[in-house]
């Protein structure tokens, strides 16, 4: 298996961005990945894209050959094929191309990632993304998205007496990253008494415990690593990769406070990278709901389990702690393009390793960490990067 | 989004009296019925016999939905909870017929027969299962 290097990344704004259509979002972030990667058209023997429901947020399904389009690249007939799992979509389109360039198939791939969610009402982008949840045995019984989240966090406090405070801290710590971030919906910071007397969404979460609906698009290229420094002059490595899926429904999981497929995609990725969570010097973890960040930092092997709601008041978390989580401002205040989500997660990664992370920078970041969920649970995907 | 009415009729026995099916190899009970058994996979195959299921259980997590899907609207603010049935697997449920406030973890409840959603006024009525506090508990 060969090695496989970022050697371009590119971002659109994230936001409500009604001036923008699917086609132009797709196509500057493609464009700017492809500038930054020192890459021509001609070079890219495939594409994949990541988008949870095109079909459902503008009517749109094949969209692996739109994007190849819109991105001006019809006449060369690249394969572009579309990636889905859900809110993971974006994280899968990446590790497909990974596969595809470690089996020795391709050489060099971009990975675009995309959701225009802006372009329904309010109430049907919800419901799309329960989508991603069991549409038979949850959502019909009226159990909605944030609902699902808001059972684990019921539980997770519960069990190891993780309080709202705990989790309204890492509203307030993901805002403040994302006041950072020029790219980031929410550029602002927040008191906790906001996050804490914010409109009920589903006990235990309030609207700060959830994140927004975002437009935007995310793309990487990826490069075999014998080739990267051709184009590029500062690679970064993908040196781990991992994928799991679990029970579509949360209730059918072995422990309701534990996402599985995060801890097994971890392991995957690890044991692949031949390193520890101790290793790991920053992280962009799915903060889809402030409880999420706090079972995906356990479950990834930061803190022990039932320790995560305490990881900012330990100074764990904190962008100047001891593992960073979501420098970029995390999907809470970054935004949550669902396709778009996994590939941004990368660029944020690829951008620290590479040292330009201007204000966010973590210092002295040698090994970070990108983690994706899809649904509730069902799918996770993990990537470990190293500076070349 | 409007579904054709069979893929209501086609889940009533699991929806109106809660069967699932057990393994014939290792006895293990699941909800809602699978065609195979995930522990015994091949070993299970033609074994997987209907079983019903008491519908009486506990409260493993619950959250009260107070934003919801249109067709939820009206009933907010509502308690949805994961139940664990007495014979082992668990389901996702509304409880209903007690104050919100009194929905806890390890609180016993029972099945109940309710309407669930319908489409608009002249569409088709859902019906499925509900949870409320266990009579015995009242």
């Amino acid at each position: 298996m060969r090695d496989v290097a970022v050697i371009g990344v590119g971002l659109t704004k994230f936001g409500e961005l009604w001036d923008k259509s699917f086609r132009q979002l797709i196509s500057e972030a493609g464009s700017k990945a492809i500038l930054d990667s020192g890459i021509s058209g001609k070079d890219i023997d495939a594409m994949y894209i990541g988008s949870m429901s095109s079909g459902r947020f503008i009517g749109q399904e094949h969209i692996g050959a739109l994007v190849a389009d819109a991105s001006g690249f019809s006449h060369l007939h690249i394969p572009a094929t579309r990636v889905e799992g859900a809110c993971a979509s974006g994280g899968l389109a990446v590790r497909e191309g990974y596969l595809s360039i470690a089996s020795g198939i391709n050489d060099v791939v971009v990975i675009g990632g995309i959701e225009k969610m802006n372009d329904v009402a309010g109430t049907s982008a919800t419901e799309t993304l329960a989508t991603a949840a069991d549409q038979e045995w949850e959502a019909f019984f009226g159990q909605t998205f944030p609902g699902i989240y808001a059972t684990i966090a019921t539980r997770h406090m519960h069990e190891y007496g993780t309080t709202k405070e705990d989790l309204a801290k890492v509203a307030v710590k993901n805002h403040a990253n994302g006041a950072l971030n020029p790219y980031a919906q929410y550029q602002k910071e927040i008191k906790i008494e906001k996050a804490l007397n914010a409109t009920m969404v589903a006990y235990p979460l309030g609207l700060f415990d959830c994140s927004p609906v975002t437009d935007g698009a995310a793309s990487v290229v990826l490069c075999a690593a014998e080739k990267a420094k051709q184009f590029c002059k500062k690679p970064v490595k993908i040196i781990g990769s991992g994928q799991a899926s679990d029970t579509l429904a949360l209730h059918a999981r072995r422990d309701i406070c534990t996402l599985d497929a995060t801890v097994s995609a971890g392991k995957m990725a690890y044991n692949q990278a031949k390193i520890k969570p101790t290793d790991i010097d920053f992280a962009e973890v799915h903060d889809c709901f402030t409880i999420a960040e706090i079972c995906a930092i356990e479950d990834l092997g930061f803190v022990k389990k039932g320790e995560g709601g305490k990881a900012i008041d330990n100074k764990i978390s904190t962008i100047d702690g001891k593992i960073p989580i979501n420098t970029s401002g995390g999907l809470k205040s970054k935004g949550h393009p669902v396709g778009a989500t996994g590939v941004a997660q990368i660029v944020e990664v690829t951008q620290q390793l590479r040292g330009i992370a201007d204000k966010r920078q973590v210092k002295g970041a040698k090994i970070g960490l990108a983690h994706n969920v899809g649904g509730s649970g069902a799918t996770c995907v993990v990537h470990i990067m190293e500076a070349m | 989004m409007k579904s054709n009415v069979a893929r209501f009729w086609r889940e009533i026995p699991q929806r109106y009296s809660i069967i699932g099916n057990k393994c014939g190899s290792c006895e293990r009970v699941f909800f809602p019925p699978r065609e195979s058994c995930p522990f015994c996979r091949r070993k299970s195959m033609g074994k997987m016999d209907d079983f019903k299921l008491s519908g009486k259980g506990e409260v493993v997590s619950y959250t009260i939905i107070h934003v919801a899907p249109e067709d939820f609207e009206e009933q907010v603010p509502y308690p949805v909870a994961i139940i664990e049935l007495d014979e082992g697997p668990r389901l996702t449920a509304q409880i209903v017929d007690c104050d919100i406030n009194d929905v806890k973890i390890g609180m016993k409840v029972e099945s109940t027969f309710r309407r669930i959603q319908e489409d608009g006024y002249i569409g088709a009525i859902y019906y499925g299962y509900k949870f409320k506090p266990l009579e015995e508990n009242k």
